[in-house]
């Protein structure tokens, strides 16, 4: 397993080695050994409480790991929070969307990278609204996400909408690596859809993608390995081509452990 | 229904979409208001059928009271500087307590430097400094004050950013400290007799054109630029902004330096209006600043209002206080009476979002 020499990653974007997170005396990650490849797109199953959010929070900074290493693009990482991910280049879209909702859409996509003009005039420099609007129709085109009127403001916008407001802007950062935190859990038929739109198009891309999710039929149509948590550790490692739904759940349900992750403790 | 466009799914810049602006409820409360005051001069028994509005005694060439429209204009100017400042703030999710006691200091601190040498032929009674203070460059105590008010908001700011004081009490302590400062300065005694030169800054119409030229620059910060847009980013969802690389804590001091730089202009303008400065003044300035910007639609929670709005609120403000005079109501019931509209706007404004929430 860890026969991989730091540094010498090759087409690996990211690994964990052991990466553990206890809260007092809760185990809710222990020892995960995980590896994603440049352009792969890995789905984490799991039930509620088996580690898969806890495991995505360590990676992003969000909570700070108990123990273990995250490498990422070939160098050991240790982020403060979010932002510091962010700027190395994780992108990810948490459940709680980080969305200004008095702002409309070209504003939320471009939060914190304004297109401007007159630079020289610092924190006062002018906004390119019509750049910025403009890019923000070709980003939306791209990712095929519809929404009526770009100019509406987010709070005037349905769950839907906003949800592909918020993947729209992570996948047109073109980051190293997106993570998706159960990006449909509340959408309807249509707007699961578009959002899967989003992920072929990253997928078209060769951009890599972390995605949490519940949904077998989505995981299925969508990604080239399946990692299954339960109870806090990595129970399966399974490429999509080699299993399907049934196998899965039987993973997922602790019917049955890959002899390799089959270690005492986990039954 | 909204015009059909050719972008896929319906792509594009739908301007028949776009909501009706609330300032446009500002304005049309603005000309509502003058027609009531309008009606009760007809109306009430003692008003003689006397007009709000109107010149009807051919007293100018004009067809309006330009007399009453001056005073009206003139009166909300100062007050309404401050107001485009606390319009920032609260945009940014704060609020700012301290705007009225730091026109009292600065307005102390900048007439000291502002004072001349002969009054009169007689010696200046009132100066604070020895003779190099007097009768310096205009420039002096322009500078002064706004690097006062400056130093103020960055207190403000730094402290509000970096240590999680609520706005409400960081900006409260700062309005005992600066009501404490303009009493300190001279032991309560009065300022006085500045230059020719400093006291054309406040003469005639001098406020209203200092009024109107800010609120342009204001309008143009918040609407057109980074500040502005993180401005309202960061009243909208703080977290959002701050994921999104926004250096929140360096904006907020930032905010809050520009908002006490603007009532430090205040300052400068009120007491070169006055002619002179005393330890009192500024008396709920903050609080009709922050009202002109809640009748002008601005959210106290952060995210929504705008400079227009507050200019609109601040006119709403001058014609009613004007026109409570005009009906000859008693000064104590015009405060309730103010106090009760506030408090009214505030109720219609969010029964209003409710409904446009709820539409969509």
């Amino acid at each position: 397993m860890s026969g991989i020499e730091l540094h010498d990653m090759g087409d690996i974007i990211l690994e964990t080695r052991d990466l553990t997170k206890h809260y007092g005396g809760v185990h809710a990650l222990e020892g995960a050994d995980f590896i994603l490849r440049k352009g792969e797109h890995v789905a984490i199953m799991g039930d509620n409480g088996a580690g898969k959010s806890t495991f995505v929070r360590q990676i992003t900074g969000v909570e700070q790991r108990t123990r273990g290493e995250v490498i990422f693009d070939g160098h050991p990482v240790h982020f403060d929070g979010p932002l510091d991910a962010r700027k190395a280049g994780i992108e990810a879209v948490f459940q709680t969307l980080a969305l200004a909702d008095h702002l409309d859409v070209p504003d939320n996509l471009f939060l914190g990278r304004e297109k401007t003009f007159m630079n020289w005039l610092g924190p006062f420099r002018f906004l390119d609204y019509k750049g910025m609007r403009q890019d923000t129709l070709d980003a939306l085109q791209k990712t095929g996400v519809k929404i009526p009127n770009i100019r509406n403001t987010i709070q005037n916008m349905s769950g839907g909408q906003r949800q592909c407001v918020a993947i729209a802007r992570t996948a047109s950062f073109h980051s190293k690596l997106t993570i998706m935190d159960e990006p449909t859990a509340a959408l309807g038929v249509q707007e699961t859809a578009q959002v899967e739109n989003i992920i072929r198009t990253l997928k078209e891309q060769g951009e890599p993608l972390i995605l949490i999710s519940h949904n077998m039929r989505q995981v299925m149509d969508l990604v080239d390995r399946i990692v299954v948590f339960r109870r806090g550790r990595i129970v399966a490692n399974l490429n999509r081509d080699e299993t399907d739904g049934q196998d899965v759940v039987a993973y997922i349900t602790g019917a049955k452990t890959q002899p390799e992750y089959d270690v005492e403790g986990v039954t | 229904m909204a015009q059909q466009s050719d972008g896929i799914g319906g792509l594009k810049y739908d301007k028949s979409k776009k909501a009706w602006p609330n300032e446009f409820n500002i304005f049309i409360a603005l000309i509502l208001i003058v027609a009531i005051f309008e009606a009760l001069g007809q109306i009430l028994p003692y008003m003689n059928g006397q007009s709000f509005l109107f010149d009807t005694q051919d007293r100018f060439d004009t067809i309006f009271n330009e007399a009453r429209l001056r005073i009206i204009i003139l009166q909300v100017a100062i007050i309404g500087i401050i107001s485009l400042g606390v319009t920032q703030v609260i945009i940014s999710g704060g609020i700012d307590l301290s705007s009225g006691p730091l026109v009292a200091a600065t307005a102390m601190i900048v007439m000291s430097f502002a004072q001349t040498e002969l009054v009169n032929g007689n010696p200046n009674p009132k100066a604070v400094f020895g003779p190099w203070a007097f009768d310096l460059p205009i420039i002096v105590p322009i500078i002064v004050g706004l690097a006062f008010g400056a130093m103020i908001g960055a207190i403000n700011g730094t402290f509000i950013a970096f240590t999680r004081i609520p706005p409400f009490i960081a900006t409260l302590g700062m309005f005992l400290i600066c009501r404490g400062i303009a009493q300190w300065w001279t032991r309560g005694q009065p300022v006085s007799f500045p230059t020719e030169a400093y006291a054309w800054i406040g003469s005639g119409m001098m406020p209203v054109i200092w009024f109107i030229l800010l609120a342009i620059l204001c309008h143009v910060l918040l609407r057109y630029t980074v500040y502005g847009k993180h401005t309202y980013a960061i009243g909208s969802n703080e977290d959002a902004a701050r994921m999104s690389g926004i250096n929140v804590k360096r904006h907020k001091v930032l905010v809050y330096m520009i908002a006490s730089m603007l009532a430090a202009f205040a300052a400068i303008v009120l007491s070169s209006k006055n002619l002179t400065a005393q330890s009192g003044m500024g008396l709920f300035y903050e609080l009709f600043a922050i009202a002109m910007a809640v009748i002008g639609g601005i959210s106290l929670t952060g995210g929504r209002g705008s400079i227009i709005g507050t200019v609109l609120g601040a006119m709403v403000f001058g014609v009613i206080q004007s026109g409570f005079t005009y009906v000859k109501l008693d000064a104590y019931f015009q405060l309730m009476a103010m106090g009760a509209i506030i408090i009214g706007a505030v109720v219609l404004d969010q029964w209003r979002q409710q409904r446009a929430a709820s539409r969509s």
